[in-house]
């Protein structure tokens, strides 16, 4: 704020002089020149009645000439003054508007409003750096989830588009260097409230750049980057960042799971979907020879994996000394049909459409479909603009780097059991996966499962706090059943339990006791959530829930149940 | 030498120097003080507060405050005459000038701190 108004007020020195100046000569000269009073005495203007028409003069609004008509001398020098003053006050109003227009000022100027929405922020924040693909969905997302961010880009559009996109919460954006330490400090890098920072730009470099800074100056904060290159990230795991999002290889293990084990894939999507995705359709990919257009980053993650898997890959590259090719690959784009034709498009089962160009993507199913009607198609997404022109090329798999950094940033910050639950989940069997999908599938309607978590505490649930510190036991059951309707449950499914001795329990059953500090990770119809949670807070509904009977609420109600119980019980022993 | 140190300079110690002439003289007597001095010397000290302007300095800042000290006290002392001369009857009597002057008196002392800072300024200033 001083910044700003020290440097207006540095750049209106000169007119300010000027208006100043130019008020004083005439005035004094408004004084010094002898005029007359109306009976035709020689009279002489105080600086009073001289300040007076000044005032008005230079101004225009131009009373005339008080308080006596003027002599010619008078009119001389009224005339001089005039266009003194007017053109002063031009000059400076003029330098007024070209300060406020000047790019730099209008630069400090939303710096400034930044800084101090950032400094006026209480509640818990993430700083995302990178307003891309990615970006833009963290933000989104995040705002749905009722969680504050702040926005740095480079980019000037990318800010101006934030602030067009009607957020459910005000996302304070900032268009500046993000390598420079003085910008992630003005996005609240030391402020207590900011709970991580999220590094998602297009280069691996300034990604490492954001994550080294915050590290060295804050080592606690929580540090989400993103990584493409396998060097940049094992550069950036050195030092320490909590979390290294490598889109490539995060989906190639994902795909590769799709050939392990379908149920498991189903889960780990499901969990990871977006907040009221579709659901998706699943189809299991065929075994069998599977053609890669494109072995950049991509391909060579995705053919890795496959080969992992023990299934055949045929490489079609246009630069194959570039990329390192193994031998074997075909030179070309793969958008034509004889150099499909030479990988065996006729024979493979798959192809997986890879290359960094979306138009070349497009090209290479379009061309690839016709000759090969039974493909399993697999496109690479880079812009997201292009969404429509992708769900028209109707490909089995549209994998979009960008929104599957986006959706696993949102996972781990909205629910980060989840990722233990992943973990762990990871390690079953498809037995077990198979289960679990049909336990799931049970609840569901057409929307996909919503994933939340619940921690036994007395802000999130006090109704069961209270009864577990009088002594009494509640189960899992009773949080999972429905409390408008005691003998149904709520459309749900309890996935995962961690208590405060980190013991970990994968579908925990309707009969297990829980304690204070438990963390549960559920998984269900989204409204059951609210349903759950209402359990969890109001006494009266969980001990109607445990008991199957409506306890009397107020102290007089109370006390006569008390008196009925006893009154039965003597009559009772009466007879 | 600095032209902008000179024209800086230059300002506030004038500011002072008319404020001085303006306030010297018998308190009461209207004929000891002239009203064109006192122009000037409003005149000056508002130059010299937009010189100060911008100034990111601890010491500009000072060097502002003070002159902002000066400048209202010459407009109280400015307004005082006009009310005096041209809105009462009673005109320049020597309890108002003594007023008049003595507001004056305030605003010398503001200058006096003004060309006091900026002297340690420039002692201080080992280049």
């Amino acid at each position: 704020m001083h910044n700003l108004l020290y440097l207006l007020l540095r750049r209106m020195r000169t007119p300010l002089i000027v208006v100043i100046l130019a008020y004083a000569i005439s005035i004094l000269g408004m004084v010094l020149i002898p005029g007359m009073d109306d009976q035709g005495n020689p009279w002489r203007m105080s600086f009073f009645h001289a300040f007076y028409f000044v005032s008005f003069m230079g101004s225009t609004i131009g009373f005339g000439e008080i308080p006596y008509p003027f002599t010619d001398p008078q009119r001389i020098w009224t005339t001089v003054a005039m266009y003194m003053t007017v053109i002063s006050w031009l000059y400076a109003i003029g330098s007024l508007f070209s300060v406020l227009q000047d790019p730099a000022f209008k630069r400090i100027l939303r710096f400034t409003t930044f800084s101090r929405e950032v400094k006026a922020m209480r509640e818990p924040f993430y700083m995302v750096c990178g307003m891309g693909g990615a970006g833009k969905l963290v933000v989104s997302e995040l705002a749905a989830h009722d969680i504050r961010s702040v926005v740095v880009d480079r980019d000037e559009t990318k800010i101006q588009m934030l602030r067009l996109e009607e957020l459910p919460i005000h996302v304070p954006g900032l268009t500046g260097d993000v390598t420079d330490t003085s910008t992630l400090l003005a996005a609240g890098l030391k402020k207590p409230q900011c709970r991580g920072v999220i590094a998602l730009t297009g280069s691996d470099q300034i990604n490492l750049t954001i994550a080294i800074t915050s590290k060295l100056l804050v080592p606690e904060r929580t540090v989400i980057c993103r990584a493409e290159d396998h060097d940049a990230q094992a550069n950036i795991e050195s030092f320490g960042t909590d979390y290294i999002i490598n889109p490539y290889d995060a989906f190639a293990k994902r795909f590769a799971m799709m050939f392990q084990s379908p149920s498991m894939y189903l889960v780990y999507e499901w969990m990871t979907s977006m907040h009221e995705a579709p659901l998706s359709e699943f189809a299991a990919p065929p075994r069998g020879i599977w053609i890669v257009c494109g072995f950049g980053r991509f391909g060579k993650a995705v053919q890795q994996s496959l080969s992992f898997k023990g299934i055949q890959t045929v490489i079609i590259e246009a630069d194959i000394k570039g990329t390192e090719a193994p031998e074997g690959a075909i030179e070309g784009r793969g958008t034509e049909a004889i150099t499909l034709h030479e990988a065996g498009v006729e024979q493979a089962v798959g192809l997986i459409a890879g290359t960094d160009d979306d138009a070349n993507n497009l090209s290479i199913i379009m061309t690839a479909k016709k000759l090969n009607e039974d493909l399993f198609i697999v496109a690479r997404q880079n812009l997201s603009t292009n969404d429509t022109l992708f769900a028209a090329a109707n490909s089995d798999i549209a994998i979009h780097p960008g929104r599957l950094i986006g959706q696993r940033v949102v996972d781990l910050i909205t629910t980060p059991l989840l990722a233990d639950f992943l973990r762990m989940a990871r390690d079953q069997t498809e037995e077990w996966a198979n289960i679990l999908v049909s336990r799931v599938v049970g609840v569901l309607t057409d929307k996909p499962p919503e994933s939340w978590v619940i921690t036994i505490s007395t802000k999130e649930t006090p109704a069961i706090v209270h009864l577990l510190r009088k002594g009494a036991a509640v189960t899992l059951g009773s949080l999972q059943t429905d409390p408008r309707d005691i003998t149904t449950s709520l459309p749900c499914v309890a996935l995962y339990l961690k208590d405060t001795d980190q013991n970990e329990e994968l579908l925990p059953e309707n009969d297990k006791r829980l304690d204070i500090g438990d963390q549960l990770l559920i998984c269900g119809q989204p409204d059951a959530e609210t349903h759950m949670r209402w359990t969890a807070q109001n006494l009266h509904a969980l001990i109607y829930i445990s008991s199957g009977s409506d306890s009397p609420c107020g102290t007089l109600w109370r006390r006569l149940e008390a008196r009925k119980q006893t009154g039965t019980q003597i009559s009772q022993d009466g007879t | 030498m600095n032209l902008e140190k000179v024209i800086f300079a230059f300002f506030i110690v004038l500011a002072l120097t008319l404020n001085f002439g303006f306030f010297i003289g018998d308190m009461d007597d209207p004929n000891h003080h002239n009203v064109y001095e006192l122009f000037a010397a409003l005149v000056v000290s508002l130059i010299a507060t937009i010189m100060k302007f911008g100034d990111r300095a601890h010491i500009g800042a000072v060097l502002l405050a003070t002159s902002l000290v000066a400048d209202l006290q010459l407009i109280a002392a400015v307004i005082v005459w006009t009310m005096a001369v041209h809105a009462s009857d009673a005109g320049l009597t020597p309890s108002i000038m003594s007023s008049i002057v003595s507001l004056s008196g305030g605003a010398l002392l503001a200058n006096i701190t003004s060309v006091v800072i900026l002297v340690t300024e420039t002692v201080m200033f080992r280049r």
